[in-house]
């Protein structure tokens, strides 16, 4: 079966919540067929990956399935959290953006439910990891 | 099965101190035009804000409540009271009767009858008297004298169970400092239900009601938007939202006819899980959460049910917020554009951590390239390739204990000026008290919540 290979956003939104200095990304399929997939590819250690540069000392995923969702807690990745970090964004509330950038290999007979039009911009490749 | 009662709706129109002023006359409008019991909630206090508010108060006794109280207020408060809408909000901050005070005040200068205020106290646990309680919660973490030395405040989470009480008196108004944000909403449920304060199920719906409602717009499309993808109507005049709670505690979340935004189970989902960890246990003053088996229903535009939810038994902790004045923050910041402007604002950052040296490690962003996603290690910026960005602003941060040596950054930044890169113009710079926080938790008898009905003015 053919596939195609898009950005986490055009099948799932997210929001991120952060308590000190531990951050909550959801990840909320569009579609309920699109659920499975998510399970399967968006991993604790994909995830993990992604943040390598934020150091997460332990990335979580918990599964609601009657909700499509899934939330992610990735722990010690906010520099101290919003009273201590440097960084602009204190909160990482901008850190769901950066989740939602994952690649994922959706199954032709899927892509109907996906979010949005392809996107000419987006690699198929963490283009920062290039480097 | 929804009940036979009629619901109880509870608006919310305010998310954060800073939030609109101006979100409250819509809700109340529907609030007024729904008829039944209804309360207002604002919740105006996260975890930051209590800490600027005890400084405000130590320069003047009479603040330390919610700066923008009035401009809230003022709208609404004599519909609110010539209706029944009873009032339930966080923004005593550090000062609860002070605020009290402040709304007596205001109603006065309306002409309106007095209203009976409550103020729920408990929260402060900073005086020296229970510097002990909080030595043993805070426990082997490391300067501890330190912090005790430079604590600004230190505040316990408090529950429903007292604003529950003051309503149950009669209060018109409900006026506290820090309790748990869905707390809000849990007492005005309470208190119109009478649930038994061990009524599991019904506290977590309730609190997961008010979970939806404490960040305001967050639900009715505010924050959701994504042009192409999650695409949202008015949100310049988005409404805030109302939960319609019926007898066992399930919601209905909707907002004002007639404003911007928008509710779906899409908005919903996003909210639910917002600052949630664990959804199986998400942990209240109240109540535990359990989402595991939540569900979102669309019963209509605009009209979202959430089912599913259950309780477990409160925690033997409430969670403490302790802030400590640590160091002090500089930041400062300079742009360059046209060709090879990425190029000059690296050299202008390579410039600034040679003569700062002191003030390793220096955070470095370049606005245009990398400023967001990055970490305070440098890690994620030098991970990208130097490009050809042509608007680029350079932002470095560095904290030190020693004023003195902390303003050497805004110098430094400014001196670029002439010493600098070719190009580089408009530099701001700010230094500012850096307040840092910890997090412990003490058993719930050290922390006893209380109210006391104020005296009218």
């Amino acid at each position: 079966m053919s596939s195609r290979t898009v950005p986490l956003y055009r099948a799932a939104h997210g929001r991120t919540g952060d308590k000190g200095n531990r951050s909550n990304i959801s990840v909320i399929a569009w579609h309920p067929a699109l659920w499975p997939t998510l399970v399967e590819q968006v991993s604790e250690a994909r995830v993990a990956a992604q943040f390598a540069h934020r150091r997460p000392s332990r990335v979580m995923r918990y599964l609601l399935p009657n909700l499509g969702a899934m939330n992610f807690v990735l722990d010690d990745v906010l520099d101290g959290g919003v009273n201590d970090a440097l960084n602009l964004d204190s909160h990482g509330k901008a850190l769901a953006f950066l989740l939602l950038d994952l690649p994922i290999t959706v199954p032709d007979a899927l892509c109907e439910h996906l979010a949005g039009a392809d996107d000419p911009h987006f690699l198929p490749t963490e283009p920062w990891r290039l480097a | 099965m929804p009940s036979a009662t009629a619901p109880l709706r509870i608006g919310c129109a305010a998310g954060f101190s800073g939030d609109r002023t101006d979100a409250a006359g819509p809700v109340v409008d529907a609030l007024v035009a729904a008829g039944g019991p209804s309360f207002l909630i604002f919740e105006t206090l996260a975890e930051r804000t209590l800490a600027l508010a005890q400084l405000a108060r130590r320069v003047d006794p009479d603040q330390g409540y919610e700066p923008l109280l009035d401009e809230l207020l003022r709208p609404v408060l004599a519909r609110c009271l010539a209706n029944g809408i009873r009032i339930v909000s966080n923004f005593g901050a550090a000062n609860p009767r002070g605020a009290a005070r402040r709304i007596a005040a205001l109603a006065a200068e309306l002409g309106l009858a007095a209203p009976r205020i409550a103020v729920v106290e408990g929260d402060d646990i900073g005086a020296p008297a229970q510097r002990p309680l909080l030595r043993a919660a805070l426990g082997a973490s490391a300067d501890l004298d330190g912090v005790m030395k430079s604590m600004v405040c230190a505040n316990a989470y408090l529950g429903a169970d007292a604003i529950a009480d003051a309503l149950i008196a009669g209060a018109d108004v409900v006026v506290t400092g820090r309790v748990a944000d869905p707390s809000l909403s849990v007492g005005p449920a309470l208190a119109h239900f009478g649930w038994r304060r061990d009524d599991w199920d019904r506290l977590a719906r309730a609190t997961m009601a008010g979970h939806l409602l404490e960040c305001g717009a967050q639900v009715t499309g505010g924050y959701y938007a994504d042009p192409g993808y999650k695409d949202v109507d008015g949100l310049a005049r988005v409404g805030y939202p109302i939960a319609e709670i019926d007898a066992d505690g399930h919601c209905t979340i909707t907002k004002p006819s007639g404003t911007g935004g928008r509710i779906d189970a899409h908005t919903v989902k996003e909210q639910l899980l917002y600052e949630v960890h664990d959804p199986a246990a998400y942990l209240t003053p109240d109540v535990v959460a359990d989402l595991s088996d939540a569900r979102v229903v669309e019963l209509a535009p605009d009209r979202v049910r959430v089912e599913g939810v259950r309780g477990h038994p409160r925690p033997a902790t409430l969670k403490v917020n302790v802030f400590c004045e640590q160091g002090w923050l500089a930041e400062g910041e300079i742009s360059y554009a046209g060709p090879r402007a990425e190029a000059r604002a690296r050299l202008a950052a390579d410039i600034l951590r040679e003569r700062l040296g002191a003030l390793a490690p220096l955070r470095v962003d370049l606005l245009g390239v990398a400023s967001i996603l990055g970490d305070d290690g440098g890690r994620y910026l030098a991970m990208q390739p130097p490009g050809q960005a042509r608007d680029v602003r350079l932002r470095v941060a560095a904290v030190h204990d020693d004023k003195a040596v902390a303003e050497r950054l805004p110098r430094e930044v400014t001196a670029l000026y002439t010493c600098g890169p070719a190009g580089g113009g408009g530099v701001r710079t700010a230094l500012r008290r850096r307040l840092s926080t910890r997090s412990c938790f003490v058993p719930r008898e050290g922390a006893p919540a209380r109210f006391a009905m104020t005296e009218p003015a």
